[in-house]
């Protein structure tokens, strides 16, 4: 469960005088998410991607509160991410070892302290996303579509109770936009899905529709879906 | 896009006796090693000790081709900083710097390439542990060397692509078309690197 009471985000940016001013990157924002399955829609720079990253502490909120299965973020960082998994739209910049199933080893290090059960723990996500015969495969050999998955195995290992996926199929051609898409549906844990995707946000539960920084629409897929089209015709 | 071929030292599993062998052993036999080819001295003993590695290698089955590749800089280096040693103080310690270059590059690249990571990361955090102490975290240490290595091919891979973008705007010989991107990209990747570290709890 994510809980956001009149969570905001500014920042403090100097102008070509010198002078600093706030800019808003989010407006407070207060509202309770409890569906498994979460999408939030909106133009670049709207803010929604500032909204996901509230969601486990990589961003701070600078007005208000966040809390997310229950623990405060501003104050138990830590424990929220070890929570909370988290999927970036470029899976280069999250893949940080050579091959894949030591990156996916890796994830576990904090939990898994024996060697021999961090392998076969690693090598059992591989093959749930379909990696298995890649596990010694470099990491940079691997195509777009395949170092996604292996992300998300890496995330998905650590058995968060939340998944925040912040545009994990932009970079993505449309096989693998599929399977990425199919393997979230799959996953137990609640997942907040930030995307331009407007089928992928069909298929949530509830759609909250960023815009300028504030929260414009939430709630109905299908009525999300179509505020965000009349959004973005009106620009 | 000019392909990036498999950084050398990738690791390679295998049933071979090196890849058997204590990982604390081969550790072990690099640091000596190491300290051997500063305290030896001469050609032939450094000559000696280059085969020796090249046997190992041999052993290993590192596969040539991939080896002779990655280590071709390598190679190239130890050339040039022997011919310069060899011009300057005489040929015996030309080819002991040259030799004793590429003996100590290839007995590491042996031992990487038979250690798995994460053993590696295990390795190297207890080796620090002591270090505790003074304030360095132990996980931490190995981390970081764990992302040099990745570092090394995703930085090959981004030089590749700010090169192609550079050629096709017709600015192949412009060193500051090659470098400025280049050095603000790495800055780039290391900054969303941290990020997605933090996003993964590692190092909290």
């Amino acid at each position: 469960m994510i809980e956001l009471e009149a969570a905001g985000v500014g920042v403090e940016v100097a102008g070509p005088d010198g002078l600093l001013s706030t800019r808003t990157l989010l407006e407070p924002l207060t509202c309770t998410i409890t569906e498994r399955r979460v999408a939030v829609v909106g133009a670049n720079g709207s803010g929604k991607s500032t909204l996901a990253r509230m969601v486990n502490g990589l961003r701070r909120a600078t007005t208000g509160r966040v809390r997310t299965c229950g623990l405060d973020v501003a104050t138990h960082g830590a424990a929220v991410r070890a929570r909370v998994g988290f999927v970036f739209t470029d899976p280069d910049a999250q893949l940080v070892m050579p091959t894949a199933i030591e990156d996916v080893a890796l994830s576990l290090r904090r939990t898994v302290k024996d060697a021999a059960e961090r392998e076969a723990r690693a090598t059992a996500a591989l093959a749930r996303i379909g990696l298995a015969e890649h596990a010694r495969t470099p990491v940079h050999a691997l195509s777009g579509g395949q170092k996604q998955l292996l992300a998300l195995a890496g995330v998905l290992a650590c058995e968060p109770l939340v998944l925040v996926c912040d545009e994990p199929t932009t970079l993505l051609d449309l096989h693998w936009r599929r399977v990425v898409l199919d393997l979230l549906d799959t996953v137990d844990a609640q997942v907040v899905h930030v995307t331009h995707d407007l089928e992928a946000a069909g298929r949530a539960d509830r759609v909250l529709v960023i815009d300028a920084g504030r929260l414009v629409f939430d709630g109905d897929p299908t009525q999300a879906v179509a505020r965000y089209r009349d959004l973005m015709a009106a620009r | 896009m000019r392909p990036w071929t498999d950084p050398v030292g990738l690791y390679r599993p295998g049933t071979s006796l090196v890849h058997r062998s204590p990982v604390w052993l081969r550790f072990g036999m690099l640091t000596a090693l190491g300290v051997a080819l500063v305290v030896l001295r001469g050609p032939w003993t450094s000559l000696a000790v280059l085969a020796g590695t090249v046997v190992l290698a041999a052993v290993a089955r590192l596969p040539l081709r991939p080896t002779l590749r990655g280590l071709a800089p390598v190679a190239l280096t130890a050339v040039l900083a022997g011919a310069y040693q060899a011009w300057a103080r005489g040929w015996p310690l030309g080819v002991e710097v040259a030799a004793d270059l590429m003996a100590l590059v290839l007995a590491a690249t042996v031992v990487t390439a038979t250690t798995p990571t994460d053993v590696l990361l295990d390795l190297l955090a207890r080796a620090v542990r002591p270090l505790r102490h003074v304030g360095l975290d132990p996980e931490t240490f190995a981390l970081a060397v764990a992302l040099m290595l990745r570092a090394i091919p995703a930085l090959g891979e981004m030089f590749t692509q700010v090169g192609d973008a550079a050629r096709a705007r017709g600015l192949e010989r412009s060193a500051r078309a090659l470098l400025v991107p280049f050095a603000v990209r790495t800055v780039g990747r290391a900054r969303l690197t941290g990020e997605a570290l933090a996003a993964r709890g590692i190092g909290d």
